[in-house]
């Protein structure tokens, strides 16, 4: 299953690299929200749990502008029929989609997190910096595990657009809470707190969980 | 084989009760009208869509049970060509050759066979129709199939690039062949049984040598 998982992550990432389709969008509306925030709570420095909350929900809408994304080559240029052709494990699909979002939130980051502690963040971002990426991470592999399940599910149906963030929304508040306690005491006033591990291990449990979902049931979605 | 087989979208049935069967290395040459079910009996073929009534063997295998044993047999070439139109004719082939577990030295041959080695580096964004459809005949064959499902081959493909492509996907290829035509004259050369279907029931079936071409036209009235 490497190979082919390999295969169609490359595809994927050429595909990015070609059309340019889904990253800039994704970091062109993370600052675009950032400026709204901005004004929209009056202020020029955000902290704690403000920051914290501005950072996730403007990670987590700019993801479902990717997740809405990811299958759309598939479906309108015939690779979901190549691929079921191919004498492959479908889940290979699922796990290179996967990937392939958990890369394209990582660059998608790699912008806005920097744009947003420059524009709202109050406190330096530099000390807290490995326990945020970790938690990114974390977070990252639970919207790309739930973004690829929904955006599956969604991409055969005409109201694509409604149903991705319908359906992916409410399925990653969990994910959106966890991180959010997460970079709480990363984003305060007075330099880094502590990561509370509890609600780290609350984000590794429900990435597991989905991981574990999104491979039971997704071969169905690619059934006819 | 095909004994009773149906498919429905919805409450329309797409094709009913179409019971055949063709021997390893023969050729199907399937006749009918827009909308008849020609598409939807290759897609069924391909393992692309379920059957929803009676049994359906392809390669000595039943499906959709078995569809897995057979996917890598089947060369399948519908209307949509079934490529990245952002990447170009080698990429797309050398993805379908990793996804087949197809040696590189494959894509070479085959672009080279469909006269498209000048051109595979374009996007297939910037290629025109007929050289396109040649890519997907590659695409189609890349992992030498023993079963060849081709939904109107030769559409807009001139002469010369339907005579370039004929080893790979007509008789010489060896191949057991299913082919849709519109053309009576052509579609029957080189078949050994006809097959016509109409509103998806078989009007048809029978020796190739044995249709005329007006038993065809008579299925379009």
């Amino acid at each position: 299953m490497r190979s082919t998982v390999a295969a169609l992550l490359a595809k994927d990432l050429a595909l990015e690299w070609r059309t340019r389709e889904s990253v800039p969008a994704m970091v062109l509306f993370s600052i675009a929200t950032y400026v709204i925030f901005h004004f929209g709570l009056d202020r020029d420095r955000v902290t704690g749990d403000l920051a914290s909350g501005v950072l996730w929900v403007t990670l987590l809408f700019s993801a479902i502008l990717g997740v809405n994304r990811l299958f759309v080559a598939e479906y309108e240029q015939g690779g979901f029929d190549g691929f079921l052709l191919a004498p492959v494990d479908r889940t290979a699909l699922l796990v290179a989609k996967a990937l392939a979002l958990f890369v394209f939130l990582s660059i998608v980051e790699l912008v806005a997190v920097p744009a947003f502690a420059l524009l709202l963040l109050g406190p330096p971002l530099t000390q807290a910096l490995p326990e945020l990426v970790l938690v990114l991470a974390l977070t990252n592999a639970g919207i790309a595990v739930v973004g690829t399940l929904v955006a599956g599910l969604a991409i055969q149906t005409r109201a694509r657009d409604l149903i991705v963030p319908l359906i992916a929304l409410p399925l990653l508040v969990p994910v959106l809470l966890a991180a959010a306690r997460c970079a709480t005491p990363l984003l305060s006033d007075g330099g880094a707190g502590a990561l509370p591990g509890n609600w780290l291990a609350i984000l590794a449990i429900y990435d597991l969980l989905f991981a574990l979902i999104a491979y039971a049931v997704f071969d169905f979605l690619l059934e006819d | 084989m095909l004994r009773g087989a149906g498919r429905r979208y919805g409450d329309r049935a797409a094709l009913r009760d179409v019971t055949l069967e063709l021997e390893a290395g023969r050729t199907l040459v399937v006749f009918g009208p827009n909308g008849a079910g020609k598409t939807t009996l290759l897609r069924m073929l391909a393992t692309l869509l379920r059957p929803h009534a009676g049994e359906v063997h392809v390669l000595g295998r039943p499906l959709p049970s078995d569809g897995y044993a057979v996917r890598g047999r089947i060369g399948f070439l519908g209307h949509d060509a079934l490529l990245y139109r952002e990447l170009s004719g080698r990429e797309n082939l050398s993805f379908h050759a990793r996804l087949h577990r197809v040696a590189t030295q494959r894509v070479d041959a085959v672009l080279d066979a469909v006269g498209m080695t000048g051109r595979s580096r374009d996007p297939v964004a910037e290629l025109s129709r007929g050289m396109v459809q040649r890519l997907a005949i590659a695409r189609a064959v890349l992992h030498e199939p023993e079963l060849l499902l081709l939904d109107e081959p030769l559409a807009n493909l001139d002469p010369a690039a339907a005579a370039q492509v004929a080893p790979l996907i007509g008789p010489a290829s060896g191949a057991t062949r299913v082919v849709t035509s519109h053309d009576p004259a052509g579609g029957l050369q080189g078949a050994d049984v006809a097959l016509g279907l109409r509103g998806g029931r078989v009007r048809l079936l029978a020796p190739a040598a044995q249709v005329t071409p007006e038993q065809i036209a008579e299925l379009y009235r």
